[in-house]
């Protein structure tokens, strides 16, 4: 099928952007929407042209490097999925969509459609852990822990740090992903120790970075790719109360 | 040179111990005086750079990716074994030590892997005590499932993300570090040299992927957790990025290059749809718990897979391996199932492919038990594929997963080049000529968590503190002019051809001519091509942009010139050992029934290779395994 695709092309983080068009031509519906622009960019380098710098890595959709704006919707239109597990049967012959990275101040762009989330590390770097050294950790099995309190803490920690959260948020809001970290580890006994502490240092880093704050729109969960619920962001809420 | 292991003397079950009470020790006080430089922050090294810093000592850690939680470990699925016996089946220290040795066919050195599976139950306390949410019982206490290659229930996981879930452990660890001031982390970084100081490794050079800016950096040791280099064949089910360039310079520096024909090709991969693939994904090899594999009796059998009756399916490994059955090691289920595809009975478009089929598991247990197991896995499926494959049979065939070659080390994980350590995928030691499921996060985490930080030590107070080179020193500037002027070579040529061209064309040679099957034949033509082809990417490349941003294809360009020598080294490899091992098969060395033909008696060795210049035949070195413990056996699942 043939696509037009419009682009934002930036060159660094100082420089405008625009958005550019480019055509998408004989792209078969089996390809991933990352194969598809990897068919684009060997077009444009043998015109002379720059390739669209995107960010990508597994290309199975954990690894949280890949993220795209597609026709204005973080990962594109399916529910549940990341930018590089979707597939082109997704879209119709004759489609224009448009490509644009992250929107968010606390994620600035550095090219095309490659932004910085270190902001998300430095949160983790303010919290989110339980502080063991390693060697001398208790025998595995001498901490029970409920079924059902480890599942829930394990949907929590499967948020791959993506940050659509954040781009499909009107305030940028990083809460579903600090909520998922504050509920993993505070469902977890052994996260318990430092739970007070841990919510008002990760809370304070995120408002440093400059991420807003929820109103309970949940456009966040409706994008994430790993269907993290706005739960936990009840749940982090509730231990910022406690804390 | 010799290759001296030094595995420390007495029994196998007290080396580890009897070493650690008698290595060299660092001062608490003095180990903030020494620098340690980490490549890489998936289990090995995130693991190790947490630890060091732990420890005290000053810890700079290098990655590519954006952040250190996207290393490539994060897409691991199945789990991580360890030697717990809690299920009281059976399961032991020697039990998971006999496995992984059977499990790497030999080739594989004793001590270490005996360490390995000592060190295997504290792995699993470290991550639990970290929060890892792994798979719970209903009384509380963790679940374990069964793997390849093993008989007893041994597998720890957390869902189909385990290596997601151990990767955030030592992520978490790290950021604390990083928190706390005692690991200077780099991502999007790239090592594009080590800097050797009198014959020992004393730093690095340093690519700023956003910036361009070419760095060096000083330390008293380097350590190498930078992961395998299966993309050598393109089409693999690695990471984009994952790359040989860490270990590749390093040899090219002086470190020996140890059996990089062994490379794993894992059987339960999704097959390739056509030219636009850029990678290949892998179903999770916990699915054969459940999953049964098939293929029509009837070659070239077209028909709808439910409406073929089961007395017209064969499930060649149940029929093949009655006591292993569809759990057999990976080398095995995949040189099977290329052997149904090669003589006709493939299913699915070109044949590539067999039937992974759960119906009889749905049938048995339900289908929202097969959705709690393995959910994510199936949903993946189906979103690649366009098939529910809880409907229709999966379709599977094998593919480049894991490398169990690497850069030599000792015991102490030390390469030849002193000062320049080697852990997890990126060295050579523990798998031997192949490697059972769930047992790569289990020796990054080993390495990184509980080895290293003790071997390392003893290096360190041997060469003492305050000696870390000033980085004027001029083999630092030497390699940042080398590695400078390499980057503008790549931009200067201006040619026709992208990078991505060159890689796809270097693939499919490799996979072809030294993939599952390899013969003298196809290896001689393969080490006739490389070199051509390489000769034409340095006349013909075409790197658009500049040096001084960023650019993803300079970086991949530098990642592909490495390939384009590496690949020639690793067919050598291949063509030099005369024997079927592991997942390599000289289709000249085969037994009466076509089961693989292992030749102990001349390849009972490690080969490391010694780099002698492009082109040049690299000088060959050889550690004989010695197989104390364990005696020498047909490896059989039947």
């Amino acid at each position: 099928m043939d696509l037009k695709l419009k682009v934002w092309r930036q060159k660094n983080a100082k420089e405008k952007g625009k958005i550019v068009n480019y055509d998408a031509k004989g792209i078969s519906p089996d390809m991933s929407f990352l194969e598809m622009l990897d068919v684009v960019n060997e077009d444009l380098i043998v015109k002379g042209d720059d390739p669209i710098a995107f960010e990508h890595d597994c290309r199975e959709g954990i690894c949280g490097s890949c993220n795209i704006m597609i026709n204005g919707e973080a990962h594109g239109p399916l529910p549940g999925v990341t930018t590089c597990q979707l597939h082109m049967r997704s879209f119709k012959d004759g489609d224009t969509i448009f490509l644009e990275p992250w929107r968010a101040k606390a994620f600035p762009v550095l090219k095309d459609l490659v932004v910085d989330r270190s902001g998300f590390d430095r949160i983790i770097q303010a919290g989110g852990f339980v502080s063991i050294n390693t060697g001398g950790a208790p025998d595995a099995n001498a901490l029970p822990i409920p079924k059902k309190d480890a599942d829930v803490a394990m949907d929590a920690a499967t948020c791959i740090g993506c940050g659509a959260c954040v781009a499909s948020c009107k305030n940028a809001s990083a809460m579903l992903f600090v909520s998922a970290k504050i509920s993993h580890l505070a469902l977890l006994p052994q996260g318990q120790v430092e739970k007070k502490e841990r919510v008002k240092n990760m809370v304070n880093a995120m408002d440093k970075e400059g991420f807003g704050n929820c109103t309970n729109q949940y456009e966040c969960e409706a994008a994430c790719p790993k269907d993290i619920k706005r739960d936990f962001i009840r749940v982090l809420n509730k231990e910022f109360i406690l804390s | 040179m010799s290759l001296d292991s030094k595995i420390p003397s007495g029994p196998l079950e007290k080396k580890w111990d009897d070493y650690k009470s008698h290595i060299k020790l660092v001062n608490p006080a003095n180990k903030r005086k020494y620098t340690v430089i980490v490549i890489g922050t998936g289990l090995a090294g995130g693991s190790a750079s947490a630890t060091l810093a732990e420890l005290g000592y000053n810890v700079k850690t290098f990655c590519f990716q954006d952040s250190p939680r996207r290393a490539h470990s994060i897409a691991a699925q199945g789990g991580i074994n360890a030697a717990k016996n809690y299920q009281n089946d059976g399961d032991s220290v020697y039990r998971l030590f006999y496995d992984t040795i059977k499990g790497g066919d030999f080739r594989a050195r004793e001590a270490n892997v005996y360490r390995l599976a000592q060190v295997s139950a504290n792995i699993i306390d470290q991550c639990v005590a970290q929060g890892v949410p792994f798979a719970r019982e209903y009384g509380g206490h963790l679940d374990n499932r069964s793997f390849g290659g093993a008989q007893v229930s041994r597998t720890f996981y957390a869902k189909g993300q385990t290596g997601q879930q151990l990767l955030l452990g030592a992520y978490s660890a790290l950021s604390r570090q990083i928190g706390l001031g005692n690991v200077k982390m780099y991502p999007r970084t790239e090592m594009l040299d080590v800097v050797v100081i009198d014959g020992h490794a004393k730093g690095v050079v340093i690519r700023d992927l956003v910036t361009g800016q070419v760095t060096v950096h000083s330390a008293d040791a380097v350590v190498l957790a930078s992961g395998g280099y299966g993309n050598v064949f393109y089409l693999s089910t690695n990471a984009k990025g994952s790359n040989v360039t860490a270990t590749f310079r390093a040899y090219k520096k002086g470190a020996f290059f140890a059996n990089p024909c062994y490379t794993q090709i894992h059987p339960t991969c999704i097959p390739v749809s056509g030219d636009h693939q850029s990678k290949l994904t892998l179903m999770s090899e916990s699915l054969r718990n459940d999953g049964r594999i098939w293929v029509p009796k009837k070659q070239g059998d077209t028909r709808n897979p439910a409406d073929i009756p089961e007395s017209e399916r064969d499930y060649y490994l149940e029929r093949k391996y009655p006591s292993y059955g569809n759990l057999c090691p990976r080398d095995i289920a995949s040189r099977s199932a290329k052997e149904v595809c090669d003589a006709g009975f493939g299913v699915g478009p070109g044949g590539q492919g067999v039937y992974l089929d759960f119906s009889s598991a749905i049938n048995r247990l339900g289908e929202h038990t097969i959705a709690e197991r393995y959910g994510n896995l199936f949903q993946m499926y189906e979103q690649i594929t366009g098939e529910n494959p809880y409907k229709v049979p999966m379709r599977i065939y094998p593919a480049v997963h894991y490398t169990m070659g690497g850069l030599w080390v000792d015991y102490n994980l030390m390469s030849n080049l002193p000062g320049l350590f080697v852990i997890g995928e990126a060295n050579f030691s523990d798998h031997g000529a192949n490697r059972l499921g769930a047992s790569a996060l289990m020796q990054g985490l080993a390495d990184g968590y509980f080895v290293l930080p003790y071997t390392i030590g003893n290096y360190l107070a041997e060469v003492g503190f305050g000696k870390t080179p000033s980085t004027d020193h001029a083999e630092f500037k030497k390699a940042e002019i080398d590695a400078n002027s390499q980057l503008n070579k790549f931009l200067s040529i201006k040619g026709k051809r992208t990078v991505d061209s060159f890689h796809k064309e270097l693939g499919k040679i490799m996979w072809n001519n030294c993939g599952m099957a390899r013969t003298d034949k196809s290896l001689k033509e393969a080490l006739v091509k490389i070199p051509e082809i390489r000769e034409e990417f340095w006349k013909n490349v075409n790197v658009p942009g500049s040096g001084s941003d960023l650019n993803q294809s300079l970086e991949k360009a530098g990642r592909v010139a490495d390939f384009l020598e590496f690949g020639e080294l690793l067919c050598l490899d291949a063509l030099t050992r005369e024997e079927s091992c592991g997942g390599h098969f000289r289709s000249e060395h085969q037994m009466d029934d076509g089961e693989a033909k292992r030749d102990d008696e001349k390849f009972c060795h490690a080969t490391a290779w010694e780099w002698k210049g492009v082109g040049a035949k690299p000088t060959e070195h050889r550690e004989k395994l010695e197989f104390e413990n364990i005696k020498l056996a047909t490896r059989s699942y039947k």
